[in-house]
């Protein structure tokens, strides 16, 4: 199974800056001085293994949106944020005027979660099958009422596509072509939905716009046994934990400590930190992660069973082979 | 379990010990809330004095967090000191220094909430 990552800002996209451009330069520069390269390639290594990330990278970009890609001759995907523009782009280029059957996961019809879907290259293609599946009664009217008139100039009917909602229902695992698909609700205004994907021998889940109280073990237990021995989990880490249960309280969103420690209690294998707050530069989400891996080596040895717990931040572009 | 206190001068230090997490941390704040009450009360400083505190989890910063809230709402203070680096580790990354009034040592967060607190610690 392959994880791509189309889409991993929270909230609203955020594009780099021309100022942010300069920056990265500038730092890569100071970094390379006195060095001497022969050739693009040489540069190349040296920007791959001696720069940090937040230099030679952008976090990124599009809002949530998250590929699945299996065996099957099937698509799919988590949210329909920004990323899926892109998304869309990949599908039509991969499929080469065959019509694609698309299997859409939705946590929630929070805008930055919908926005996307109007601008879904597929959507527009005859003989295209979307199915959107979701535990919320509202998924449908959301999915109309943002390309009604006059917010978008396509009315959703308009759209060529066969387009089905399907409602799931929390707790219950649902097989979709060959995808074991189970619901979990989540504590996020309007509620959200994580998801829990098993195939292929592989399991991974998508957590985000989720906020976790700690004040109640049993619903810290059931996270946990949502999450168990996942091969990856993707966990909304949009705050710092003292904004999460101080300022921004009731807001909706976790954050990197926690992903830390319901990962290492679930014994999953690998935590990607997602849904980054808008407002965070591509530094400090790389301080943001370099914080969680800190925490990860100095609270593994307290488990019941120690074992490594693998961190990333994902980015627009990231793939994952499982 | 009550958690055992001193006094210096106005203030009250009290000194949790071994691990704050999910397993105990309502029981901490059970625990806790004598201590604040009394501080409120008479309008006197607590110091929470964590030199014997191995670890915290976010369901124990949480504990911290909501004692200084109720005391900063009753008009009370709440200071932390003594941090073993693990646990000074974990505040930073939480970024819960940024919230909390944070010193180094016992001493310096009982001079920081009042001179007569420092000086009745240098006494004893």
């Amino acid at each position: 199974m392959r994880i791509r990552f189309w889409g991993t800002r929270g909230s609203i996209p955020v594009a780099l800056t021309p100022a942010d451009i300069r920056d990265k330069l500038a730092q890569a520069l100071v970094a390379a001085s006195g060095r001497r390269f022969q050739s693009f390639g040489e540069a190349l290594a040296f920007a791959q293994d001696a720069l940090p990330l937040s230099v030679t990278h952008t976090f990124g970009g599009h809002t949530s949106c998250v590929e699945l890609q299996t065996a099957r001759d099937e698509y799919f995907v988590c949210d329909m944020g920004t990323g899926a523009r892109a998304f869309g782009e990949h599908v039509l280029a991969r499929q080469g005027g065959r019509p694609a059957i698309i299997n859409v996961f939705m946590s929630h019809v929070h805008w930055d979660h919908i926005m996307g879907f109007p601008f879904f290259g597929p959507a527009y293609v005859r003989g295209t099958r979307i199915r959107i599946h979701g535990c919320h009664p509202v998924l449908e009217h959301a999915f109309r009422l943002q390309q009604a008139p006059p917010c978008f100039p396509v009315a959703f009917n308009q759209l060529s596509a066969s387009i089905e909602f399907v409602k799931l229902t929390p707790g219950e695992t649902r097989e979709v072509s060959g995808v074991n698909v189970t619901p979990k609700l989540q504590r996020h205004s309007g509620e959200s939905y994580g998801f829990r994907f098993e195939a292929e021998g592989h399991s991974v889940v998508y957590s985000t716009d989720s906020e976790h109280k700690l004040e109640d073990p049993a619903e810290t237990a059931a996270f946990v046994k949502f999450f168990r021995g996942a091969d990856l989990v993707i966990f909304d880490a949009m705050y710092s934990l003292a904004e999460a249960v101080s300022v921004k309280e009731d807001w909706g969103h976790s954050s990197n400590i926690i992903g830390v420690e319901l990962c290492q209690m679930a014994e999953a294998k690998h935590l990607m930190l997602f849904h980054h707050e808008p407002a965070n530069d591509d530094a400090t989400i790389e301080g943001i992660l370099k914080d969680a891996r800190r925490l990860e080596e100095l609270t593994r040895n307290a488990q019941p069973r120690p074992r490594a717990l693998k961190i990333s931040a994902a980015y627009d572009g990231l793939e994952i082979d499982l | 379990m009550p958690i055992p206190h001193r006094i210096y001068g106005p203030a009250r230090v009290i000194a949790p010990q071994g691990r704050l997490d999910h397993d105990n941390c309502e029981a901490f704040r059970s625990d806790l809330a004598p201590h604040l009450d009394a501080c409120v009360r008479d309008g006197l400083p607590l110091v929470l004095d964590l030199s014997g505190l191995e670890y915290v989890s976010s369901a124990g910063l949480r504990c911290l967090m909501l004692a200084a809230k109720e005391a900063r709402e009753r008009k009370g203070r709440v200071v932390v000191a003594a941090m073993q680096p693990i646990v000074a580790e974990i505040f930073k990354i939480s970024r819960f220094n940024l919230v909390f009034e944070v010193f180094v040592t016992l001493r310096e967060a009982l001079a920081a909430v009042s001179p007569q607190a420092a000086e009745a610690f240098d006494r004893a």
